[in-house]
């Protein structure tokens, strides 16, 4: 009698399969609706701004309202004050990440420094344009590509402390261990065994950091402002993507709008390319 | 109360080269030691054995001060090694970590080439050329029983060795800084028999040159490699002897039971 109860018409069987059927169901529906905002947005995105993706795009300066023209000037602005972002944000945040994981053991300065870089990292980026336009851009009394890269610097350096951390907190004892083992002085345990271990994983906590500056608008608006001219003086105002597209979109002309959404579709790709090199690092 | 522990008078006992005197340990607030007292013959191979948490491992982590790491884990007595005391020295503590070796439990090969995995720790102490680095290199690795396999190899990763292999590279490295004493945490847990077999018979040798320390859970092992055995129990030295008279007879009881199995 016990056998015939593990059948197809169990009860409790025919009970899991059914319940197994709805959850499943339910989680694909809602993956559905979540690919399909996303894949609309990206639709609409390409749209609108293929017909803005020319050569010229990347050639001809921002125009006046009823000319022809690109977003060059506005390119190589964001890539200038992103790279120096990055570069002033990258080494302070991996020195800080690497304190944390490697010497903060003992004592409370690690544990409170985590908890406020974790406040830092969730702050919204209109506060860190406001905050380095009242220590900077007021003081100078201008706005400058600078005070844009100081902004973009104080976006890296929760997101590189947080990933070189978490991505050192990964390294096992037992490699520490062994490298303490053979005499090595803590600093060339941590730059020979561990940088190497959490390589892929700290490269890829900047790659998303460039990734996450490339849109910021918000801290921008405030410190670099705009610029209608080809400039690389880091001292003055200087044109950036965001900013651009932001002004571009709020006209009322049709040619600027294209170039928004020119401007919107290449920001896009490129984070977009930067994420699958992300991931295509950390899975080597 | 542990009384201080008398070896059997069989054979004249090599000078020790390390000595416990009276080791505390805790681990915050647990007593994982007390009052070890214990000399390790030099040119031997000294086993700990005992059951897991009787505080073999911990005693041999007091050797080369690797607890240090952990905040939480603190020693407290004497251990001497050429007359100085190791846990009290003013001397920084790599250079006595560069004297007394140490393999662990699990292989730990470096995220490096297998060459850069042994040039790693000599590099620390040793400016070589070109040539004697090879040299060493080749020495170590033919010591430690795996030139033949890796030599057309030494530029890939240590990754990519079997286990067997990897623990292997690991005693390589850890004989190629030419330590005094080599310190061994379950060096066969993770490895077949054949491996096993190699690693036994490469610490046979090593005896020549080096003092070593072995912590086994496996008995068979202890009196295969062993010429000196110490059973510990909860954090307790319980005997201490040859090999030989320990697993033949035992002084103690406790020690008869857990070496033939009637343990607990």
């Amino acid at each position: 009698m016990s056998a015939n109860l593990i059948g197809q018409d169990n009860p409790a069987y025919r009970r899991r399969r059914r319940r197994n059927a709805v959850m499943m169901s339910l989680s694909a529906v809602a993956l559905a609706f979540g690919l399909f905002w996303l894949f609309w947005i990206l639709a609409v995105l390409l749209w609108e701004g293929a017909s803005a993706l020319r050569p010229s795009l990347f050639t001809q300066m921002t125009p006046p309202p009823g000319s022809d023209g690109g977003l060059a000037n506005a390119i190589f602005g964001s890539v200038l004050m992103a790279g120096a972002g990055t570069l002033i944000g990258t080494p302070i945040g991996i020195l800080a990440g690497t304190y944390l994981a490697e010497y903060g053991r003992r004592g409370w300065l690690a544990p409170a420094t985590r908890f406020i870089n974790d406040v830092l990292l969730s702050a919204p980026s209109i506060v860190i344009g406001l905050f380095v336009y009242s220590v900077y851009v007021a003081q100078a009394k201008h706005f400058s590509g600078w005070a844009g890269a100081v902004a973009l610097a104080i976006i890296v350096i929760p997101v590189v402390v947080r990933t070189t951390d978490d991505m050192l907190k990964l390294v096992p004892n037992s490699l520490r261990e062994a490298a303490a083992a053979l005499g090595a002085p803590t600093w060339k345990m941590i730059t020979m065994v561990s940088y190497r271990a959490a390589r892929a994983g700290i490269v890829t906590g900047v790659l998303l950091a460039i990734a996450r500056i490339m849109g910021e608008t918000a801290p921008l608006l405030f410190t670099a402002l705009n610029n209608q001219f080809w400039s690389s003086d880091m001292n003055r105002p200087l044109a950036n993507l965001p900013v651009v597209i932001f002004q571009f979109a709020m006209s009322p002309y049709d040619d600027w709008h294209r170039l928004a959404w020119g401007g919107a579709a290449l920001i896009t790709l490129f984070v977009l390319a930067i994420n699958i090199a992300a991931r295509a690092l950390f899975r080597k | 109360m542990n009384a201080v522990v008398q070896a059997s008078p069989k054979a004249a006992r090599p000078a020790p080269k390390l000595e416990a005197r009276n080791v505390d340990f805790h681990y915050g607030s647990f007593h994982a030691l007390k009052r070890i007292n214990l000399e390790i013959p030099a040119n031997r191979v000294t086993a700990f054995i005992g059951p897991s948490g009787c505080g073999k491992s911990t005693l041999l982590r007091t050797f080369n001060r690797m607890f240090e790491l952990y905040p939480e884990q603190r020693a407290t007595g004497e251990i001497l090694m050429g007359g100085e005391n190791i846990l009290a020295t003013r001397r920084d503590v790599s250079l006595i970590r560069a004297k007394i070796g140490m393999v662990f439990q699990k292989p730990t090969p470096f995220p490096m080439s297998i060459h850069d995995n042994i040039a790693f720790g000599v590099r620390l102490f040793e400016d070589l050329s070109r040539a004697r680095m090879d040299e060493r290199i080749e020495w170590a690795l033919t010591k430690a029983a795996l030139w033949t396999e890796v030599k057309d190899k030494l530029n890939q990763s240590g990754y990519g060795l079997s286990g067997g292999q990897q623990q292997r590279l690991c005693i390589a490295r850890a004989i190629a800084v030419k330590p005094e004493v080599l310190l061994m945490d379950e060096p066969c847990s993770a490895l077949d028999p054949i491996s096993t077999a190699k690693v036994e018979e490469l610490i046979a040798e090593l005896k020549a040159d080096y003092t070593v320390v072995i912590v086994t859970h496996n008995m068979q092992q202890a009196a295969r490699v062993s010429d000196y055995t110490a059973y510990m129990y909860l954090g307790e030295l319980v005997e201490f002897g040859d090999t030989d008279q320990v697993f033949l007879k035992p002084a103690k009881q406790a020690t008869e039971d857990y070496i033939t199995g009637r343990f607990g």
